[in-house]
């Protein structure tokens, strides 16, 4: 009896059957799996710590040479002039401006788009309209910068003569075309998400489609909604080819859509095509002005999810 | 609720107010919702009451419509835009030559050699490691420390813009490891940015893994490392390989990154080691883009055809494999 309950311990503690026997080595081969994958994970932190680690340690230099508050709130972005200054404000206001024209660009068609599919489409329609939004998905974003510079400027230009040939409208408008399939397939999973029964309570109640999706299924996702929107925002505020191309890299403080802009991932690519050699402030300007950006971005994805969060456990 | 009968009556109202739902529905929406609304059009309809409902019915339908067809029309519009422009230079020597001031005798051969190695290596890296970090989320981490603390860095890594990669890989791989503007550094850079595509892909597909065929296996004595490379990995697979294509031509469309670590530089020689100095196609599309003359304008179109010739190869590939998917599991 002592005995079996002895065997039946050990079994417990390595949580194997009896007719299998002992077996060392299987138990190891467990441990290392384990901790082999645990390392493969960990290398996600790793990234995230030598991605802040790298833009902390280059910013920090550059604000030993530029003051902080020159850098924040100077007006003027001159890196590779003789008469050099530091100040972010026309970058980020060409961010601003860029992705201002993106989102509302982007928010009504794929939210638009994202009801057509998930509440009126037939299935055979959208088992067209959904590879095309995936299509627009995978198109890189050097072709939308062509796209915005070879042809929607140009047919810009034909009802505002005094558009610049690079200039912050046809940038913007080729961002929200990128991120239209973003938003559209992530509204459409939320939309999904509407529990059936509260719909049916609204049409019991006498509700036609178009109530039903105003009052019941856009206010239930609607936190949902705002999480896409910030996410489609940090998209557009990251975005670096299509403004490179079309918007015209020179540093305006403008809030004019029909004026160059230059905007801070534009500003870094930039530089990466010209001359930046290591250890110059202007080198070091770049990863200010990265921090810059991820900060933004962080503090966007962090919005997003914590919205998103209270949403789901609603759901 | 006899819904066949209430479609009939529909058919002849001519309110048209659901003309789209009606021509068939999607399986997943209720028979409820079909029959009562096309009752309340009926109704409505013939009373003649409640006009302002109607026009929001069809506004909403109208504007909904017009939301679509943009989509389908850029799309359209950007295609067939590229191939007018570009079709006249696409030759052999767009592939086979290098890059050149010579806009008859450019190519992009480094390019696509840079791309192929620079993607191919981004993924060899990416695969393993995202998968390992999904199976890790999943199977063992079970929502401990480290592992929420792995996800809530991934959802972060996803966000950070492409450029700060390329950054980061320019300062800490380039110059701080020495690694100097190579392949290696390009790929690596690459890897991270699709990293999230790929763990979350492999966290959704193991969820879905039935957990009674975890417990089979374990009831046949199997170990946990047995249960999670035989029973789960075997199901995964298919779906993380769809989304590793998806990972592969995101990675192959990436300009920002390669632009910031290997600079605008003309390269015409091929790559022979992963410590090379290389470039990508749409770092040479670019190049060619931002040039005056018409006809290197005319080059890029052609650059581009070329370029998205192989990424809707490889979406095409990546959506029948999972509609392939999807139909094995409804099955």
């Amino acid at each position: 009896m002592g005995k079996v309950d002895e065997q039946m311990k050990r079994d417990d503690r390595d949580s194997r059957p009896l007719f299998l026997g002992k077996n060392n080595s299987n138990n190891l081969m467990d441990v290392m799996v384990k901790y082999l994958l645990l390392s493969a994970a960990l290398f996600t932190i790793l990234a995230i710590i030598i991605i802040v680690y790298s833009l902390a340690s280059e910013s920090f230099s550059f604000f030993i040479h530029i003051p902080a508050h020159e850098f924040f709130f100077g007006t003027r972005w001159a890196a590779f002039f003789d008469d050099k200054s530091f100040g972010v404000l026309p970058l980020l206001a060409g961010t601003m401006l860029t992705t201002a024209i993106a989102l509302s660009l982007a928010i009504p068609i794929g939210i638009g788009s994202a009801i057509f599919l998930s509440e009126y489409a037939a299935p055979s329609l959208r088992s067209i309209v959904k590879p095309i939004l995936e299509i627009l998905a995978g198109i890189p974003t050097v072709v939308y910068g062509y796209f915005a510079l070879y042809f929607i400027t140009p047919n810009l230009q034909y009802f505002i003569p005094d558009l610049y040939t690079y200039n912050a409208l046809a940038a913007g408008i080729a961002m929200g075309i990128m991120i239209i399939p973003t938003i559209a397939s992530l509204s459409e999973d939320a939309f999904y998400a509407v529990p059936q029964s509260l719909k049916a309570a609204g049409y019991a109640l006498g509700a036609r489609k178009s109530t039903v999706m105003m009052r019941i299924v856009i206010p239930y996702t609607l936190s949902a909604i705002v999480a896409i929107i910030i996410l489609g925002m940090g998209r557009a505020i990251g975005e670096t080819m299509i403004v490179t191309i079309a918007a015209g890299l020179k540093p305006t403080l403008t809030l004019n859509p029909f004026e160059s802009v230059m905007t801070m991932t534009s500003a870094i690519a930039q530089a990466a095509t010209g001359d930046a050699p290591r250890g110059t402030v202007e080198y070091t300007s770049l990863f200010a002005i990265a921090l810059y950006l991820f900060a933004i971005v962080a503090i966007l994805n962090l919005i997003s999810s914590y919205i998103k969060r209270r949403w789901e456990i609603r759901v | 609720m006899n819904v066949g009968k209430k479609d009939n009556g529909n058919s002849g109202s001519g309110s048209g107010g659901s003309r789209i739902s009606s021509k068939g529905r999607d399986v997943r929406m209720m028979e409820l919702e079909g029959s009562v609304e096309k009752d309340r059009i009926k109704e409505r309809g013939r009373v003649g009451k409640s006009r302002y409902a109607n026009i929001s019915e069809y506004g909403l339908q109208t504007y909904l419509l017009i939301a679509v067809c943009v989509s389908v029309m850029v799309l359209t519009v950007l295609l067939v835009n590229v191939v007018l422009n570009g079709v006249e230079r696409l030759s052999p020597n767009l592939l086979f030559n290098y890059a050149s001031s010579n806009v008859d005798e450019a190519g992009m051969r480094a390019a696509i050699l840079g791309s192929l190695y620079t993607v191919a290596l981004a993924i060899a890296i990416a695969l393993p490691l995202g998968i390992a970090t999904g199976l890790y989320l999943n199977e063992y981490g079970g929502g401990n420390l480290v592992s929420r603390m792995v996800y809530a860095t991934l959802t972060n890594l996803a966000g950070v813009p492409s450029v700060i990669f390329g950054l980061v890989a320019l300062s800490f791989l380039s110059y701080t490891l020495g690694l100097g503007r190579s392949i290696i550094v390009g790929s690596i850079a690459l890897a991270f940015l699709v990293l999230p595509l790929i763990t979350v892909t492999t966290i959704e597909s193991t969820r879905m893994v039935p957990s009674t065929h975890r417990l089979a296996a374990y009831a046949l004595g199997a170990r946990k490392y047995q249960v999670v490379f035989k029973v789960v990995l075997p199901q995964i697979i298919p779906t993380v390989l769809t989304s590793s294509i998806l990972a592969l031509s995101r990675a192959m469309g990436e300009a920002a990154p390669i632009l910031v670590i290997s600079g605008l530089i003309f390269v015409r020689r091929d790559p022979l080691s992963i410590f090379d100095e290389f470039t990508v196609m749409p770092l040479q599309i670019y190049n060619w883009v931002s040039r005056p003359q018409q006809a290197f304008i005319e080059l890029s179109a052609a650059g581009i055809i070329v370029l998205l010739l192989i990424l809707l190869t490889l979406n095409v590939i990546a959506i029948y494999l999972r509609n392939r998917i999807q139909r094995r599991v409804v099955e």
